[in-house]
C-alpha cells in the first residue's frame, strides 16, 4: 500500500511539472531565437542567473566583518525578503491583535456590536491601498506607514470572521456548558472562543493574504527596501530579469506563508469534522 | 433520603409568537421520589421536551413551580445533569477532557479529576478512546461520553432528552442496558424523554403519557414488571398494546390538527 501511495504521489508531482517545464522551454526558445527584445522578455536562464546573483552576498567574504553567517545572509534578496517579512509579521500582529479582542467583544455582546458595527461596516470596504496618502501624511516614509497599512489590511478580515464565529456558536454547546455549571467567563473562554476558532482562523488566513499584498504595494511607494521596492527599482534600470526574479521570490514567500498558516490551521483544527490531516 | 425529590406544581408554559400563542404545557403536576426512573412518553409536540427543559432550568415555566429537594429551579445547574439527543459534546475537547470539564468548572483538584475520569472511562468502556476527539467516535460511543460527562458531576438527577433516538436498534439496546446498570448501581433519579413505547416500557418505573397540544398528563402509570424485562414476554406486550393505543390517540390528534392548520393556511 505504502509503495503504491508513493508511486501515485510521484506521478502527481510528475504531471504537475509537465506544463511549467513546457512553458519555460517555449519561453527559452523564444528568447534564444531573438524573437523578443531581451529588455522586455529576458530568457529564463538569464532570470535564474540574476536570481542567484540577487541571492548571493554582494561583497566577497572578509574576515573582519561580523562572521560567516552574517556574510552568508547579506545578499540583497535575503535582506529584502526579511524586510518584507518583518513588515508583514509586525503589521499582521498589530492588526489581528486589535481585531481579535474587539471581534470577540462585538460577537459576544449585542450592545458593543450595536455601537461599533455601523462604523466597522463603513470602514471595511475601503481598500487598505486607499489609506496610502493618509499613511504617508501621518507617518512619513519607511516602516511606520507600511506597517500601518498592513495592520489595516489584516484587521478587517480577522474582525469580521471573529464576530461571525462567536455569533454562530451552536447553542447546544452553550446549553451543555451551562448545565455543567459554567460561569460566564468559563463559557466565553472555554466554549465560545474554541467554537469560534474555525472562523477566526479563516479570517487569519485572509488577513495574512491581504497583508502580503499590501506589503508589496506599500514598499513600492513608501519604503526603500523590500521585495516590492526592489522590483520597482529594477524597472527603472530596465532590469527585467531582476523584476521577474523578484516576482518569483515574492511568489515563493507567499507560498511559504500560506503553507505555514495551513499547517497551523490543520493542527489547531485537528478536532474539526471537515478536516483530515 | 426518600420523599418527593422533584416537585412539579401547576406548571404552565406558553410560547408566544407574533400571531398566536402555543400552550405547550397545561397544569402539569408531578411528584417524583428519589431514585425513580420516569419516562415522559408522547408524540412529538406533546411538550415532553419542554417539561424536561423546564426542570433543567433552560426554559422556565410561564406559571407554576418546579422544585428539586425543596429548592426552586431558576437556572440550569450541575445538580441536574442533562444528556442531549445531539450528544452536545465539545468537539474541540478529547473524550477525557469532555468528561473532566464539569469537574474543572467545580474546581476539583487535578489528581482527583484524573482518578474520577479514569474510573468513568472504565465504567463506560471508553478507556481506549480517551484521547480521541468526538468526530472520531460512533454515535453510541459519543452518547457514552455524554453520559460519563454528567455522571462525573455526581448529580442526583439525570435528565435525558431522547438520548438514544439517533442510534441504531442494537446500539440502542446496548446503551439502555448500560443505563439500567448504572441507574441501579448509583440510585439516581432519571427523567427520560422518549417517543418509543418499547423503550419506555423497557426502562421505566413509571411512565407519564402526555397529550398533544396543550401538553397535559394523559396517564401516569407505574410499571411493575420485574427487571430485566423481556420485550417478547406476554405481560410486556399487554402493556405495550395499552400504551400504544394511548399514544396513537395523541398522534392522531397531532395529525388532524396539522391537517386543519394546513387547510387554514
Amino acid at each position: 500500500m505504502a509503495s503504491a501511495n508513493l508511486r501515485t504521489r510521484w506521478r502527481q508531482i510528475g504531471s504537475g511539472l509537465i506544463v511549467p517545464i513546457g512553458l519555460i522551454t517555449v519561453w527559452q526558445i523564444v528568447a534564444t531565437m531573438g524573437w523578443t527584445n531581451e529588455h522586455v522578455l529576458p530568457s529564463p536562464w538569464a532570470v535564474v542567473l540574476r536570481w542567484v546573483a540577487y541571492l548571493l552576498p554582494q561583497t566577497p567574504y572578509a574576515e573582519a566583518t561580523n562572521g560567516w553567517l552574517a556574510w552568508a545572509v547579506s545578499g540583497e534578496l535575503l535582506v529584502d525578503a526579511m524586510g518584507s517579512m518583518y513588515r508583514v509579521v509586525v503589521g499582521f500582529l498589530i492588526g489581528a491583535g486589535l481585531a481579535l479582542p474587539l471581534g470577540l467583544m462585538m460577537g459576544a455582546s449585542p450592545r458593543v456590536y450595536a455601537w461599533l458595527n455601523p462604523l466597522a461596516q463603513v470602514l471595511r470596504p475601503i481598500p487598505p491601498i486607499a489609506y496610502i496618502p493618509l499613511a504617508i501624511l501621518w507617518f512619513g516614509l519607511g516602516n511606520p506607514p507600511a506597517i500601518f497599512l498592513i495592520a489595516i489590511g489584516a484587521f478587517f478580515p480577522v474582525l469580521i470572521n471573529t464576530i461571525s464565529g462567536v455569533r454562530q456558536v451552536d447553542s447546544i454547546y452553550i446549553r451543555a456548558a451551562r448545565n455543567l455549571g459554567a460561569s460566564q467567563s468559563t463559557l466565553f473562554l472555554r466554549v465560545m472562543l474554541p467554537a469560534a476558532v474555525p472562523y477566526i482562523l479563516s479570517g487569519v488566513r485572509i488577513g495574512i493574504g491581504t497583508a502580503f499584498i499590501v506589503v508589496i504595494v506599500s514598499e513600492m511607494i513608501a519604503v526603500n527596501n523590500g521585495l516590492g521596492f526592489r522590483i520597482l527599482e529594477a524597472r527603472e534600470y530596465f532590469w527585467s530579469d531582476k523584476i521577474i526574479a523578484g516576482m518569483i521570490t515574492i511568489g515563493m514567500l507567499g507560498l511559504a506563508i500560506d503553507t505555514a498558516v495551513n499547517k497551523l490551521n490543520n493542527y489547531l483544527l485537528r478536532w474539526h469534522r471537515g478536516l483530515e490531516h | 433520603m426518600s420523599g418527593n425529590h422533584i416537585q412539579v406544581q401547576n406548571v404552565n408554559k406558553v410560547f408566544q409568537s407574533a400571531d398566536r400563542n402555543v400552550i405547550a404545557l397545561q397544569d402539569i403536576n408531578l411528584s417524583i421520589p428519589q431514585g425513580q426512573f420516569v419516562c415522559l412518553l408522547g408524540p412529538s409536540g406533546c411538550g415532553k421536551s419542554t417539561l424536561l427543559n423546564a426542570i433543567a432550568g433552560f426554559s422556565l415555566p410561564t406559571s407554576g413551580s418546579i422544585t428539586t429537594d425543596s429548592k426552586v429551579v431558576t437556572a440550569p445547574g450541575p445538580d441536574r445533569g442533562m444528556v442531549f439527543q445531539e450528544y452536545a459534546l465539545f468537539p474541540w475537547m478529547t473524550v477525557e477532557k469532555n468528561i473532566a470539564f464539569g469537574l474543572e468548572i467545580k474546581g476539583v483538584a487535578a489528581n482527583e479529576i484524573a482518578t474520577r475520569v479514569d474510573a468513568l472511562l472504565h465504567k463506560l468502556g471508553l478507556y481506549d478512546f480517551r484521547q480521541r476527539f468526538p468526530k472520531d467516535l460512533s454515535g453510541g460511543m459519543r452518547q457514552r461520553v455524554a453520559i460519563a460527562r454528567v455522571l462525573a458531576l455526581d448529580s442526583p438527577i439525570l435528565l435525558m432528552d431522547e438520548p438514544f433516538g439517533a442510534l441504531d436498534a442494537l446500539t440502542r439496546r446496548n446503551l439502555q442496558d448500560e443505563l439500567l446498570r448504572i441507574w441501579s448501581e448509583l440510585g439516581k433519579t432519571v427523567i427520560f424523554v422518549t417517543h418509543s413505547i418499547e423503550e419506555a416500557l423497557y426502562l421505566a418505573d413509571r411512565i407519564v403519557v402526555m397529550t398533544y397540544r396543550p401538553g397535559t398528563v394523559k396517564r401516569d402509570m407505574l410499571v411493575t414488571l420485574p427487571r430485566l424485562r423481556d420485550p417478547a414476554s406476554a405481560d410486556f406486550n399487554t402493556l405495550k398494546r395499552e400504551l400504544g393505543l394511548l399514544v396513537m390517540e395523541e398522534q392522531q390528534r397531532h395529525h388532524d390538527q396539522e391537517m386543519i392548520a394546513a387547510a387554514v393556511d
